[in-house]
């Protein structure tokens, strides 16, 4: 966001530096965003000085900080993938509610936690594939697609639930949320790892080439002779995959499997992926920047929270910095496609 | 109307209009008077569509004169001319479906009170000009996305009635009509010209021009080659003649004399879709160029896409080297050696904001990946090969394919055929859009690729570009191949006229 003025270099060629090309135009959001983050340690150390400036407790704080957007940042990688190839998946938030009942219910439980991690992932796998099922062969539009799914699911957690926190007594899921692997939570370390695997997946595989493909032209994706129903089935079903692993997260968090978990996370997701620099109308993303995009929107919520400021404050900055980074993109792209 | 001494209610003078790398106007004469059809001629390309434009407001032009009702004008954008009365009436008409009969009518000038729309009033006043144009029986309250073809055209004929129009600009009215509602049309033409009001019709078909137009104006090249010439009177021959005999010469590879020999490569049998295409038989060998002839809405890049199997045909068949094709699988069709360059580079062909390297590599990056894994090291050194053999400029496949010229991003198109094992290329206009420079490449990029073993099966609407690539041309008149014979044997006057409906010679023979 510092360099919006930023123009597009005529040509590589000529002498200015790779950053300021095309081709560095991600890489400068990032940075954009790293920007943002400074600025909001900035801020931090003006209103809450005794934490921003104390390394230990500074410390301490950046753990909650990224502990809290492990489970959203993971949700975000498979939402990325979703927006990327031109669709959107309203549903995220509540197949995590389904994922964490259905793995919690006293008959899962009583397999132990191998049964529990692999029945939120297959819950979650399958939902996603119903998803990508209704969108590439139904033909139905992905916003209402996933909205239908966003109801049924919470809708069926609720069901299966009776509307009752089921409390986890198997330990080994519990301890997800407790451990840490060099000082670090091992749920940060869960959310790296798929953000990671996400990247590798994105900028590496034919999979990702097709994600951008299908989403830059899915015509002329088809006309090349990509198989674009069933590779839009696989995203949707990489999405769920995705909110399962996130539901055990929230599940070991809280202790309990719940269909009140992951509510609003659709929006959160969004929005992140969003400030990250993916297009709502596909073709373009990253996951370094979707990340930073969770990182950023939970410290904002967080810089609201130790300044005990109410919920609600906290909403209305959040919507507020949703329609900044819109702007900010039209912005650009409007800079970027303008003729040289 | 006619009370000026001037009789021409329009006359354009020496309009130029230039697009980078494109001459689309290089001085086009028109004169116009009330009250009568003047009819423009003109293959595609010679600059009608851009004329056009230039009179509804959309273009402006970069040299001439505008002569309206006697005096000079220039329109600075489409409410002008309209408002001077200048209404367009374009091919695909620019109606509101969801909107009824009278709202588009009456779109943008309602009749209204203190913001409110008048509706009854507004109702009224639409009957009522749907009664002048001879049609009280469309409902004006209707939707206009629920009225045929024929009767939309009557609405925007009303449209332009309400606005005032003193003269209408129709481009191909005729195209979506069937035989009893061209008759229609003209009825209607009829009535607007006997109120004064002049009519500039666009049409392919001579025997339309022969019985609603009044004079003709043919277009070649950008420049008018002919002005005012009597509409029933003039030979056909002559009509021919001034729009064909390019100035601008095709740079064509020197023609070779081509056997074919052995089994086909394609055979196409009996393909038929419903309203697009009937019964079309074909077949093109290794190394061979075939031309398919025809108008826009012949019918095509309908049969070219079903081909290869972006559409799926109700009967017949298509098989490439023997084995049958599966019908509506594109993935088959490429794997089996097929490849298509479509009609419309940018929204059928290219990912604009991807490098050119990814765009060449579209079909094939699956080919060049180890267990998934994507290889851009080596799709970048394969894209740069076949780039250095199109001559890609620039030559740098990194860069985004948006900031390339059309020629070049069509290179970059067929070389994505180039690096997969491509038997049959399936070419779609190639030289839409690109400079004639650029066109010399491109042809002699195709027909390298025919010497070497390749079949390809081509369409264009330029019937110089079928006529010198081609080994041999087939020329398709609705939705039919009408004829079928060796490029050499064949001219641009002859092809143009069996294109046109065939008003020279016998009568078609399907």
């Amino acid at each position: 966001m510092i360099d919006v003025m930023t123009r597009r270099s005529p040509s590589p060629a000529d002498g200015t530096s790779w950053l300021r090309s095309d081709r560095g135009e991600p890489v400068r959001r990032n940075l954009g965003l790293v920007g943002v983050l400074a600025l909001l340690y900035l801020i931090g150390a003006v209103v809450r000085p005794d934490i921003f400036l104390d390394g230990g407790r500074l410390w301490s704080n950046e753990l909650t900080v990224l502990t809290q957007a492990a489970s959203i940042g993971v949700v975000t990688v498979g939402m990325t993938f979703v927006m990327i190839s031109g669709g959107i998946d309203l549903s995220v938030g509540a197949l995590l509610a389904l994922a964490s009942v259905w793995c919690t219910t006293v008959a899962t439980q009583s397999y132990g936690p191998g049964v529990m991690i692999l029945t939120a992932l297959v819950v979650g796998t399958a939902s996603g594939l119903v998803n990508g099922l209704l969108i590439a062969y139904g033909r139905l539009v992905p916003f209402i697609a996933t909205l239908a799914m966003m109801v049924a699911a919470r809708g069926l957690s609720q069901k299966i639930s009776g509307k009752l926190t089921q409390i986890v007594k198997v330990d080994a899921i519990n301890k997800i949320a407790v451990d840490r692997i060099l000082g670090v939570p091992e749920l940060v370390w869960i959310m790296l790892l798929v953000a990671a695997l996400g990247w590798i997946l994105l900028n590496r595989t034919t999979f990702g080439r097709r994600t951008v493909a299908i989403g830059g032209n899915a015509e002329a994706a088809r006309l090349a002779g990509l198989n674009v129903r069933r590779h839009t089935v696989l995203i949707y079903m990489l999405s769920g995959l995705c909110c399962g692993i996130a539901a055990i997260m929230v599940t070991s968090l809280s202790n309990a499997g719940s269909s009140d978990h992951g509510n609003l996370y659709e929006l959160s997701a969004i929005a992140a992926a969003i400030i990250g620099g993916t297009l709502l109308s596909g073709g373009r993303g990253t996951i370094v920047g979707s990340i930073l995009g969770v990182v950023v929107f939970t410290q904002i919520s967080n810089l609201f929270v130790i300044k005990n400021l109410q919920l609600e404050y906290q909403l209305i900055a959040q919507g507020a910095i949703i329609v900044a980074a819109v702007l900010i993109q039209q912005f650009r792209i409007g800079a970027l496609r303008r003729p040289a | 109307m006619t009370e000026r001494d001037d009789p021409a209610v329009l006359r354009l003078t020496g309009i130029v209009k230039t697009f980078p790398g494109v001459r689309a106007l290089d001085g086009v004469d028109l004169e116009v008077r009330a009250g009568e059809v003047h009819c423009l001629l003109g293959q595609n390309g010679a600059g009608k569509s851009t004329l056009i434009k230039v009179l509804a407001g959309a273009h402006r032009p970069d040299a001439g004169q505008i002569w309206w009702r006697g005096e000079t004008v220039t329109f600075a954008d489409p409410q002008s001319a309209m408002s001077a009365g200048i209404a367009t009436i374009y091919q695909e008409l620019d109606l509101v479906d969801e909107l009824s009969v009278a709202e588009n009518i009456y779109l943008g000038h309602e009749p209204r009170t203190a913001g409110f729309v008048r509706r009854p009033a507004q109702r009224r006043a639409a009957r009522d000009l749907l009664g002048r144009l001879g049609h009280p029986e469309i409902p004006a309250g209707r939707a206009v996305g629920r009225l045929s073809p024929a009767a939309k055209q009557i609405v925007s004929m009303a449209r332009a009635l309400s606005r005032r129009a003193r003269l209408i600009v129709m481009d191909e009215p005729s195209a979506v009509l069937a035989h009893d509602e061209v008759a229609n049309l003209f009825r209607v033409v009829r009535e607007l010209t006997a109120q004064g009001i002049a009519v500039i019709y666009i049409s392919h078909r001579l025997e339309e021009i022969r019985e609603i137009g009044d004079r003709v104006t043919v277009l070649k090249d950008g420049a008018t080659s002919a002005m005012n010439l009597p509409a029933r009177t003039t030979p056909t021959r002559e009509l021919v003649t001034r729009m064909t005999g390019r100035t601008i010469e095709y740079v064509f590879p020197e023609r070779r004399d081509f056997t074919p020999s052995g089994p086909p490569l394609l055979a196409v049998e009996g393909l038929t879709r419903d309203g697009e295409f009937a019964d079309v038989s074909l077949t093109v060998h290794p190394g061979e160029i075939v031309g398919i002839a025809g108008l826009v809405g012949a019918g095509r890049s309908e049969l070219l896409e079903t081909v290869y199997g972006a559409r799926r045909a109700r009967a017949g068949r298509v098989r490439l080297g023997g084995a049958v094709l599966r019908p509506g699988r594109v993935g088959a069709a490429v794997r089996a050696g097929l490849g298509l360059a479509p009609e419309e580079r940018k929204s059928q062909a290219l990912l604009l904001d991807e490098p050119v390297y990814r765009n060449a590599t579209l079909a094939t990056f699956a080919r060049f990946a180890r267990a998934g894994f994507t290889d851009s090291a080596r799709e970048r050194a394969e894209a740069t090969r076949v780039a250095g053999s199109l001559q890609l400029v620039p030559a740098d496949v990194r860069r985004p394919v948006r900031t390339l010229s059309g020629g070049n991003q069509q290179k970059v198109v067929l070389g994505r055929w180039l690096l997969g094992d491509t038997k049959l290329l399936l070419l779609d206009e190639p030289t839409r859009g690109v400079d004639v420079g650029a066109r010399a490449d491109l042809y002699g990029v195709i027909r390298s690729l025919a010497e070497s073993g390749v079949g390809v099966l081509l369409v264009s609407s330029e019937v110089p570009e079928v006529l010198g690539l081609s080994d041999r041309v087939l020329v398709m008149r609705e939705g039919r191949i009408v004829r079928e014979a060796p490029a050499a044997q064949l001219d641009e006057d002859t092809v143009l006229d069996l294109v046109m409906a065939g008003s020279l010679r016998e009568e078609e023979p399907s």
